[in-house]
């Protein structure tokens, strides 16, 4: 995973006076998947599309897999799939004929199963229009796998999808990796993007603010982490000072909730207390920011400053 | 090959799925006609003499003017080509099918008329059935190409009906279909001379039809053919996948250099 399939170097998108992307740079590994995250208008959809050769970037230079997108469209075509945030098909398409036609342009033998495995084969034989918008996203998502290209770009694929059918579009995100597909996830969904993606960048304002692990990117932050600990006899004490780096504290239902700055010395010196102590641990929870939390408080001092 | 095979054959199934282009290439045009049949006739029996060619354009512009130009706007703004382009299919084609799939649909609705004219009304038939056929093709290029034009050069629905209009209503009062050209003033003939219809009209009646031409027979041919290819070369140059991401490669008013051959075959026809 350490080979850069995407290279993005120096890029910068305007709308006439608008700056959409501020020279950024990053690179994607092959067989990773990336998250693009950020609030609206933070330049995430500019740079997708300036990636799948939909727009053209004013400065700087992209490769997807050697390929420069905007000039040399005919050769990518076959190497990304897309599923956009914007698309449509004709009213009167059913998806058993997007799926010929596309196939066709793509030269691959037509894979229905996919429609099985996403739940719209019952709907093989309905007009586009007749779709709801879930059934459209999952057939957005089946065209743009299935030439199984080597960089997939998807642009919040699960928006309107229910509970079981986002479980199965993350084990298909999964199974894509695994066959070797390097994914580019735009997503607004924190917890979708903690739990898939490999790195994540975070744009802010048009310019690259932060780019990671989601363990590394949560693990800089101010963020605090939440002990949460019950015990026999509800005997903690509530004083600020009582263990080490701990900002403040709550009392929720039976349990006594510390916010710590240092997870380390605070646990270890509540096992202490505990020890020395006649009263018995009944549940201790650690929870450490979220994605999301770092996201916000990212975004927050990026709107303060 | 198979791509462009599969695609037409999507198109031209889309056709008659589709309830607008269902009813306005097949639905439309033989209810007029079968209209016109049984009550024009009866008000003004000279109809009867070009009944069969100027349905068959009435067909075109109904199926080509009214039919073509607003799934264009509503695909480029809907997002249909942005699909179309991830998936490979080249702009050509995009153009080529709806323009295709509607001279299909024309055949269809051609034959329909043609053959049930003379049964149904004693309408005549025409003499020459080569230069018919080739006549209307050529007056299907030239519909079909400005129809695809229109849809590419605008911006909204309301403006393909307004650039739809401005074709299609003369055409249908001055080219020929209701009042013969000859028995039009002279000032209203030199802009008759400019519509696709009245062209195909003048060649019908002097190649096709054993009638007598106003003009050159020949020449509205060639009009006709270099009109609709013309056309085809300038939607194709001003075409755009997407409103807001792409720009055009000329101002959409080039467009309207689709309209010299027609203008310059006043001075040389």
């Amino acid at each position: 995973m350490d080979q850069s399939l995407i290279e993005v170097d120096n890029f910068t998108k305007r709308y006439q006076d608008f700056i959409a992307v501020d020279k950024v740079s990053f690179s994607v590994h092959e067989g990773e998947i990336f998250g693009l995250l950020g609030p609206n208008g933070a330049g995430k959809t500019s740079t997708l599309e300036c990636l799948e050769g939909l727009r053209q970037p004013d400065t700087g230079s992209i490769r997807v897999a050697g390929i420069i997108p905007a000039s040399e469209f005919h050769k990518l075509r076959n190497v990304i799939g897309v599923q956009l945030q914007s698309s449509s098909l004709p009213d009167s398409i059913t998806p058993l004929e997007a799926i010929k036609l596309f196939s066709a342009y793509h030269q691959v033998e037509p894979r229905f199963e996919i429609l099985d495995r996403l739940g719209l084969d019952v709907k093989k034989s309905a007009q586009y229009y007749e779709l709801s918008t879930g059934q459209k996203r999952k057939l957005a998502l089946i065209l743009a796998i299935m030439h199984q290209p080597r960089v997939l770009f998807l642009d919040e694929p699960t928006a309107g999808l229910d509970v079981s059918t986002r479980s199965v579009l993350h084990q298909m995100i999964k199974e894509l990796q695994r066959g070797g597909t390097t994914i580019i996830l735009a997503t607004h969904d924190m917890a979708e993007a903690e739990q898939l993606s490999d790195r994540v960048a975070i744009l802010l304002n048009g310019k690259l603010v932060k780019i990671g692990s989601p363990l590394e990117i949560t693990a800089t932050g101010a963020g605090l982490t939440k002990i949460s600990v019950r015990t026999r006899f509800s005997s903690l004490p509530d004083a600020m000072n009582s263990f080490p780096a701990v900002s403040h504290i709550l009392h929720q239902d039976e349990y006594q909730v510390y916010f710590s700055t240092d997870i380390g010395p605070t646990v270890s010196a509540l096992i202490e207390y505990l020890d020395r102590s006649d009263d018995t641990l009944v549940d201790l929870r650690i929870e450490r920011p979220s994605l999301e939390d770092r996201f916000l408080e990212i975004t927050n001092l990026g709107e303060r400053q | 090959m198979k791509a462009f095979l599969r695609h037409f054959s999507f198109e031209f199934v889309n056709g008659v799925r589709n309830k607008n282009l269902l009813l306005l290439t097949y639905l439309l045009p033989v209810g007029f006609y079968l209209m016109m049949g049984f009550v024009m006739v009866e008000i003004n029996p000279l109809f009867l003499e070009h009944m069969i060619p100027a349905m068959v354009i009435f067909g075109m512009l109904s199926a080509a003017l009214l039919g073509i130009p607003d799934p264009l706007v509503t695909s480029r703004e809907n997002g249909v080509f942005r699909s179309y382009k991830i998936n490979g299919v080249p702009s050509l084609t995009i153009l080529l099918m709806p323009a295709l799939s509607t001279i299909i649909h024309l055949v269809i609705v051609t034959a329909i008329i043609t053959f049930s004219a003379p049964v149904l009304f004693d309408a005549p038939s025409p003499v020459n059935w080569g230069w018919y056929g080739l006549i209307f093709l050529a007056a299907s290029v030239a519909v079909v190409g400005l129809s695809i034009l229109i849809g590419v050069i605008s911006k909204t629905s309301r403006m393909t009906v307004l650039w739809s209009q401005l074709v299609y209503l003369p055409s249908m009062m001055l080219g020929g279909l209701m009042i013969p050209y000859s028995l039009l003033p002279e000032s209203v003939q030199r802009l008759a001379r400019i519509l696709p219809a009245t062209l195909a009209m003048n060649a019908f009646n002097g190649l096709a039809m054993g009638g007598v031409s106003d003009f050159s027979a020949w020449g509205s041919v060639a009009t006709l053919v270099s009109g609709g290819v013309l056309a085809f070369i300038l939607a194709l140059f001003l075409f755009s996948w997407d409103s807001r991401n792409t720009t055009r490669r000329a101002h959409p008013l080039l467009g309207l250099a689709a309209l010299l051959p027609y203008l310059l075959q006043v001075f040389f026809n």
